[in-house]
């Protein structure tokens, strides 16, 4: 049961783009279209299980003093193995994305996780809060994805929804901000105070 | 002529927070007084330069010759790490004044995405050292206007009466939607 809480919490109170603000740079550089944003999403998905099962893993045996160094050289190997990986097989997407890939390494999400759960749990619990972490990364890369692309392009993953050419502002750089900006209100909204 | 355009370029056209999206953490998590965000963006500008140097200087004779091109990410923030935290150990024998004002920004510039993307940045765009030097430095000068501009917007909003969900962060970004879009006019120049 516990498990389950570890992974949902990601999603919606914890979520950490919308609700803890972590994470921004590539957020808003990523998300010019719905697939791009979910590609940066499980590619930080990704590092985050990784890194997060590892650190548990050898938490114990790192003396306290070079605790943020090692964490940073075990999330960094993850992210070499994805950016390799993603090279090799979805060049399109990579190059795409582009220095967004190595830039993982300093995304505040992954540090953050492994400072403040992994290092104080066990591999399966760490486990399922980088699955859930990382998924509700890529579910909020993905809504914002997928408002900048319709408002931008008048499509959503490539399929036309709007005819016409759509607002070019929200492909481009003011569009992301303004379009996070209103979301992130609009759950601050509803949100309980 | 041609390192004039680099500049400008850099500043303007290309700048890092508003178009090129790095450095957004410090660019909204230290704007909330001018003169912080001016004493973050010395800060920035003196590691940017630096780690440029040491990592140019790393990737070409150390990288390159060995064929581990693919241990850059690590190699890089390690550097970057460890030259933050010895800048920051010899300002403080050397000169307490500046450590004084650069002190407390320098422990958050490891994890400002802006020193690492510059450092990588420069091979991507195939630049030679002295090149990559003025490209780093420029672009530290654009992060610097960026942050300190946004600062004086912010240093007004707080007085004014914003809606409650808006407070805060949202408010702060569409702000910088609305800079990046009066920075978009700069890009015919070069």
């Amino acid at each position: 049961m516990s498990q389950m809480k570890q992974f949902t919490k990601g999603f919606f109170k914890e979520n950490p783009i919308l609700v803890l603000i972590l994470g921004t740079c590539p957020t808003l550089a990523t998300t010019s279209s719905a697939i791009n944003g979910m590609g940066m999403g499980l590619a930080t998905t990704f590092v985050l299980i990784g890194s997060n099962v590892a650190i548990s893993l050898i938490a114990k045996s790192i003396p306290d003093k070079v605790r943020i160094p090692a964490f940073v050289v075990v999330i960094a190997t993850f992210v070499t193995i994805v950016d390799l990986l993603m090279q090799a097989y979805v060049p399109s997407l990579y190059n795409q994305l582009g220095i967004f890939i190595p830039l993982i390494v300093v995304n505040c999400i992954v540090l953050g996780r492994a400072e403040a759960f992994a290092c104080k749990n066990t591999p399966t619990s760490s486990f399922f809060d980088g699955l859930g972490m990382g998924l509700g990364f890529t579910m909020a890369l993905g809504i914002l994805g997928s408002i900048r692309e319709l408002l931008g392009a008048g499509s959503i993953l490539g399929m036309k929804m709007i005819e016409g050419d759509g607002m070019l502002l929200f492909i481009l750089a003011p569009g992301a901000f303004i379009a996070l900006g209103y979301l992130i209100a609009i759950i601050n909204r509803f949100k309980k105070v | 002529m041609e390192y004039v355009l680099l500049v400008i370029s850099a500043i303007f056209v290309n700048n890092i927070v508003l178009s090129q999206f790095l450095g957004i953490c410090p660019f909204l998590g230290v704007s909330n007084k001018v003169s912080t965000a001016m004493g973050m963006s010395a800060a920035v500008l003196f590691v940017i330069v630096l780690a440029t140097i040491v990592t140019y200087l790393v990737q070409v004779n150390v990288l390159v010759p060995l064929h581990i091109e693919y241990m850059q990410t690590i190699t890089f923030i390690l550097i970057i790490a460890a030259l933050v935290q010895m800048v920051e150990i010899i300002l403080k024998k050397t000169s307490p004044s500046l450590y004084q004002a650069l002190g407390i920004f320098l422990p958050l510039i490891t994890t400002n995405c802006a020193v690492l993307g510059v450092a990588i940045l420069v091979f991507k765009k195939n630049y030679l050292l002295f090149d990559g030097v003025i490209f780093a430095a420029a672009t530290s000068v654009g992060f610097g206007l960026a942050i300190v501009i946004f600062a004086g917007i912010r240093e007004h909003l707080d007085l004014m009466n914003i809606p409650k969900g808006m407070k805060g962060i949202p408010i702060s970004l569409v702000t910088a939607g609305i800079l990046a879009m009066a920075f978009m006019g700069f890009s015919g120049l070069v």
